[in-house]
Formats: C-alpha cells, sequence, structure tokens
C-alpha cells in the first residue's frame, strides 16, 4: 500500500493548461474518483502519475519519493485502459503472466501467481483462450488480473466500464470494489460517468479547465458543492439568484428570491444587500397542492411531467425560471400539467455556491 | 427467381477470371512437360527440359544471382522501409507529408524511365553497372512498397498495449521485442514479401544496370526468348512458379496465425 501526491502539477499543451497548478494526496488503500468533462485534465493527472505525461512544473510524489525521473516501467504502477489494451497474440495466461516475466520472476512462481490472479476474478479455465474468443466483461476481469498480479504500488484505472453496457457495468463496479478491497491497493480512478464516481470512490475530486474545484467524500460533495459548476456536474441542481434582506437569530440568513418569494439558508458572509447564489437538488422539493406559498415555499404551475417507474421528473414555472423536481412514487398517480403547485423545502438543503 | 441469378452471374464471372489467369499458365506449365522441342502435340510426358535445365550453366548463374539480390534487397529494404514506416506513424516532423507523397510516384513512373535515369545518374557519380548497382537500384524501388505495407499495418496499430506493457515493468526493449514485433510481423513479411517480388521480378533496372557477362533470370530469359526458345525456358518458369505460390501460401498461414487485430 501506498501514498500518492501530487504537489502544484502544470502542464500545457500549446496555450492550453491540461493542468494549471494540481495539489492533492491519494491516501493509503483508498479509492479515489477524477472526476470531470472532458479536457478538464483527469486524464492527464492519472497519465502524469503513470509516467506517460512530462509535467512542465510539480511533482508527483509516490511513497515520498519523486518519480519525475523514473520511466513508466520502473515505477511499479498497475493500468488499466479503457479499452483494455490486452495483448492480442497472446493467451489470457500469457497476458497475466507478462508483468512477471519481464521482471524476471522463476517459472513456478509465475504460474503459481497467474493461477491465483485468475482465480480472484473468476477467471479460472480460460487459460488458453484469446481476448478475442472473451466477452467485454471477461477481457476486463483480464486486465484487471494482469494489473494486479505484479503487486503495484497503484492501481491506475483510466475509464476502463466506459466500453461495457449498463447492466455488466454495475456487476463490474461491485466486482472491482470487491477485488480493490481485497487486495487493498491505492486506487486512482478516471471516469466521466457521475454515477459511477460516486459508487465506487472513497473520495472524489471534480476538475474544470486543469484545476480541482471540489474534493472530498462523494456525499459531502453531493450535498455540500462549494461552485455552480460542482453542483451542475454531479447530479443536477436548480439555481436561484437572490439577495440577502435581514439575518435570523438561528445564524440562518433571509434572502429575497430574483422569482419572488423568500428563502432562509446559511450565506457565507450575510451582509444585507448581498447578492447570493443558492443550488437546490431537484429530489430535495416537496411538491404540494393546496398550500399556502410563503417562507420556503413558492408557487408555481406544472409544465410537464415525465414518468419512469420508480420517480417521475417534474418541470415547473416558477416566475420567470423553469424548476426541475423529483418526486417518488409513493403513491400511484401523478400531477396533471397545468396544475398550480407549492414547492417547499427545508433550508438545509439550500446550498449557497459560488457562481 | 431473379435473387439466384445475380451470385451465380457473379460465381461465373468469378470463374473466368481465374480460368483467364491461370489457364496461359497451366499450359506453360503442362508444355514443359512435353517431349517435343517445337512444343508439338500430341503430349508426351519427358522431363527431358528438366534435365537440360539442370546442365544449363548460364540460366543456373542467373538465377542464383537473382535469388541472392532478391534476399539482400528483401533484408535491406524491409529493415529500411519498416524504420521508415515506424518514423511516419509515430513522430511528426517537418516535410513529412511531403516525404509522405513523395513515396508513391516510384510506384507509378514507368521503370523504363526510372532505369534510365538510374543509368544516367550511377555514371554520373562513377558507380559501375555490376551487382552492386543493381541492388541499389532494387532496394530504391521496393523501399517504397515495404514502406506502404508497413504502414497500413502499423495504422491500426493499438499504441495503448504498448503503454500496457510499460506500466507492466517491460523495458522499451522489451516492450519492442515482445508486443510491437510479434504484433507488426505480418505486416513486415508483406511488405518483406513485396520487396522480394519486386527484386526477383526486376527486369527492365537489371537489363539497363547489368554489365555484359552478369545477367538475372529475368534478363537471361529475356535474351533466350530473342533468340528462339525450347520448353527449358517452360521448365525455369514452373520452378518459379511453384516456389513464389509457395512462398505467398506460406504467409497467408503466417498472417492467419499471428495476424489479429
Amino acid at each position: 500500500m501506498s501514498t500518492v501526491a501530487v504537489t502544484d502539477a502544470v502542464k500545457r499543451y500549446d496555450a492550453v493548461a491540461a493542468l494549471d497548478g494540481v495539489t492533492m494526496t491519494f491516501r493509503e488503500g483508498e479509492f479515489f474518483g477524477l472526476l470531470g468533462p472532458s479536457g478538464s485534465g483527469k486524464t492527464t493527472l492519472l497519465r502524469a502519475i503513470a509516467g506517460f505525461v512530462s509535467l512542465d512544473r510539480g511533482q508527483v510524489l509516490i511513497d515520498g519519493q519523486d518519480v519525475g525521473g523514473v520511466p513508466v516501467h520502473a515505477r511499479n504502477i498497475g493500468m488499466m485502459f479503457q479499452n483494455y489494451a490486452l495483448f492480442p497474440h497472446m493467451s489470457v495466461a500469457e497476458n497475466v503472466a507478462f508483468g512477471l516475466e519481464v521482471r524476471g520472476r522463476p517459472r513456478e512462481e509465475v504460474a503459481e501467481r497467474v493461477k491465483a490472479a485468475l482465480a480472484m476474478v473468476r477467471l479460472g479455465g480460460l487459460e488458453q483462450r484469446r481476448p478475442k474468443q472473451l466477452s467485454g466483461g471477461q477481457q476486463q476481469r483480464v486486465a484487471l488480473a494482469r494489473a494486479l498480479v505484479t503487486r503495484p504500488k497503484v492501481l491506475l484505472l483510466d475509464e476502463p466500464l466506459g466500453a461495457l453496457d449498463k447492466h455488466l457495468r454495475q456487476e463490474m463496479q461491485v466486482e472491482l470494489r470487491r477485488i480493490q478491497r481485497q487486495v487493498g491497493i491505492t486506487t486512482i480512478f478516471v471516469t466521466h460517468d457521475q454515477e459511477e464516481a460516486l459508487t465506487l470512490s472513497d473520495r472524489i475530486a471534480i476538475f474544470d479547465s486543469g484545476r480541482i474545484i471540489q474534493e472530498g467524500a462523494p456525499m459531502a460533495v453531493y450535498e455540500r458543492p462549494i461552485t455552480k459548476f460542482a453542483a451542475g456536474f454531479l447530479g443536477e441542481a436548480n439555481f436561484l439568484q437572490g439577495r440577502v434582506t435581514a439575518t435570523e437569530p438561528n445564524g440562518l440568513a433571509r434572502v429575497a428570491l430574483e422569482i419572488g418569494g423568500e428563502a432562509s439558508c446559511k450565506v457565507a458572509d450575510g451582509r444585507i444587500g448581498e447578492s447570493v447564489l443558492l443550488a437546490l437538488r431537484p429530489e430535495k422539493i416537496t411538491l404540494s397542492t393546496g398550500i399556502q406559498a410563503g417562507l420556503n415555499a413558492l408557487r408555481g404551475k406544472v409544465l410537464d411531467v415525465v414518468f419512469s417507474g420508480n420517480s417521475t421528473t417534474y418541470r415547473i414555472a416558477v416566475g420567470d425560471q423553469v424548476m426541475t423536481l423529483f418526486k417518488q412514487n409513493l403513491a400511484t398517480g401523478t400531477v396533471a400539467p397545468g396544475s398550480d403547485v407549492v414547492l417547499s423545502w427545508s433550508p438545509e438543503h439550500l446550498v449557497q455556491v459560488t457562481p | 427467381m431473379r435473387n439466384r441469378i445475380g451470385p451465380a452471374l457473379l460465381t461465373a464471372h468469378l470463374w473466368l477470371v481465374l480460368v483467364f489467369l491461370y489457364v496461359p499458365i497451366v499450359v506453360m506449365a503442362v508444355l514443359g512437360f512435353n517431349a517435343s522441342p517445337l512444343y508439338a502435340l500430341p503430349f508426351q510426358f519427358d522431363l527431358v527440359w528438366y534435365k537440360a535445365l539442370a546442365g544449363n550453366a548460364k540460366l543456373i548463374d542467373a538465377g542464383i544471382n537473382s535469388i541472392g539480390i532478391a534476399i539482400v534487397n528483401t533484408a535491406i529494404a524491409t529493415a529500411l522501409g519498416t524504420m521508415a514506416a515506424l518514423a511516419f506513424a509515430r513522430y511528426k516532423f517537418r516535410g513529412q507529408t511531403v516525404m509522405q507523397l513523395l513515396l508513391f510516384p516510384p510506384v507509378a513512373i514507368p521503370w523504363l524511365v526510372i532505369g534510365t535515369s538510374m543509368l544516367v545518374f550511377f555514371y554520373w557519380v562513377d558507380i559501375k553497372r555490376g551487382l552492386f548497382a543493381i541492388l541499389l537500384g532494387h532496394v530504391a524501388l521496393s523501399l517504397p512498397y515495404v514502406i506502404v505495407v508497413v504502414g497500413s499495418r502499423l495504422a491500426t496499430f493499438p499504441r495503448a498495449v504498448e503503454e500496457a506493457a510499460a506500466t507492466l515493468g517491460a523495458t522499451p526493449w522489451q516492450t519492442f521485442r515482445r508486443v510491437t514485433a510479434p504484433l507488426l510481423a505480418p505486416g513486415v513479411i508483406g511488405g518483406a514479401l513485396f520487396a522480394f517480388a519486386v527484386s526477383f521480378d526486376q527486369f527492365v533496372i537489371s537489363y539497363f544496370l547489368a554489365p555484359p557477362g552478369v545477367t538475372t533470370l529475368p534478363v537471361e530469359i529475356y535474351g533466350a526468348i530473342r533468340k528462339g526458345f525450347t520448353p527449358e525456358i517452360n521448365a525455369i518458369s514452373t520452378i518459379i512458379i511453384v516456389v513464389s505460390m509457395g512462398a505467398l501460401l506460406l504467409t497467408a498461414r503466417f498472417y492467419r496465425f499471428g495476424g489479429e487485430r
């Protein structure tokens, strides 16, 4: 088990900064998800840790050692690639054995460890198959066994589940997490799939334009996004613009919303007259008919209704803004389009974000 | 009914093409085993022309020259061509596009023109006509074929497998030997086959660059035909065809084993 740290990493391609001063620490044995839109720098960071990208400035430290001058093959890492990158001219067993053979391990040890690695990913019996004779999920498992059999210090995953269909993907997520816990290896994982990042990671970091926007435990980042980008990228959010009108004794501020109505929420610096941007997750909103609008309760009109089995998505016009709302289908029936409704929420779900 | 006529016509067409290609070759090969020196029928089986061939020192010398040049040419052109193809595929450098475009004209320019220019150029830089000059000419001619064939293999080469090898601890040399080379082999072998065929088949350049007394097989066959010829030519041609078909089938077999995408 190892720690990986990156300090002030900068990488430019012509005028574009792929990494623009990234500092972060990956703790021993943790599963860390790097999340962001394409071109946000997450893949560049992963490739810099692997050694495929040399930084213009800053350091990559593995167990405290600066690995800047260490070539890829001497870094003792395991990596899984987007399309698995299995060796097509080798059998499953030869693929897994490769990393041990190039290290010159004795034949008996190689055979034993290959067998153990294939058993770990539940692929015993397929040793002699060629990669192209395997299904996507099986190829995935071979790639994982191959990456782990050398007992690397850190496991790097570059969108490894991207090529699988949804069902297989969920199965592999569980499998990946099981094996990662069993081996206890520090794992860094790049994905643009937010749900996958939330499911798998101990901690996540959201990237944009070569910078870390926010990092932390998935639930913390989801519930308390600090920027508009983080709130909108991880899950969905309604954004409400407002102005602080008063402070309450309980530490909350009273905010007059631009779309009409009033809300109370915690703000960073509750000066009267200050303009604030607030994020509100669609599932935190309660939809009611027949109650009065007031504090933390806005009047709206249902625009459209999308029923999707376990939940229903409503789009509701509030003032001149359209808000989205998810409702668990606890009862049968939906509110019809055109109905007048009241949206309400609890103040702790209204989160101030920077624009 | 109609949807049966289409495939039937296509099959018939295919057979017609094959017949058109192979009937002259079969007739030529069969007549090599005919006793008559005047290609007279009826057919009477005899190995007399193969025996005569074995005693024909000039043809055998020419054959040895041809095979020798072709082998050396294949080794040089394949090595240089593979390196050039790797450079084109892996590096970005000034003038790359122009250089890549310049590879194609030598394939299209008539050999007569190339042969003449080489003759003039070699005279000018004082390279004497002979086996070395012939070899130079052959290498120059076969190089573009190797670069194009290996290059097409490289175009579909999965780079990620090389990166995967590096992450698994393979040094650049181990990666090349155990991953890049085996995956590239079908392309390299295809290129080598082209280089061999271009050289072994080459008449014009060899004819222009060969001094009196030195010949290659195509040049010798051409000379023999002009003087009036015997079925000995059929015998040597049959041998050439059998050998090159054998090489081709061998390559096809290799492709199937090593040529996964």
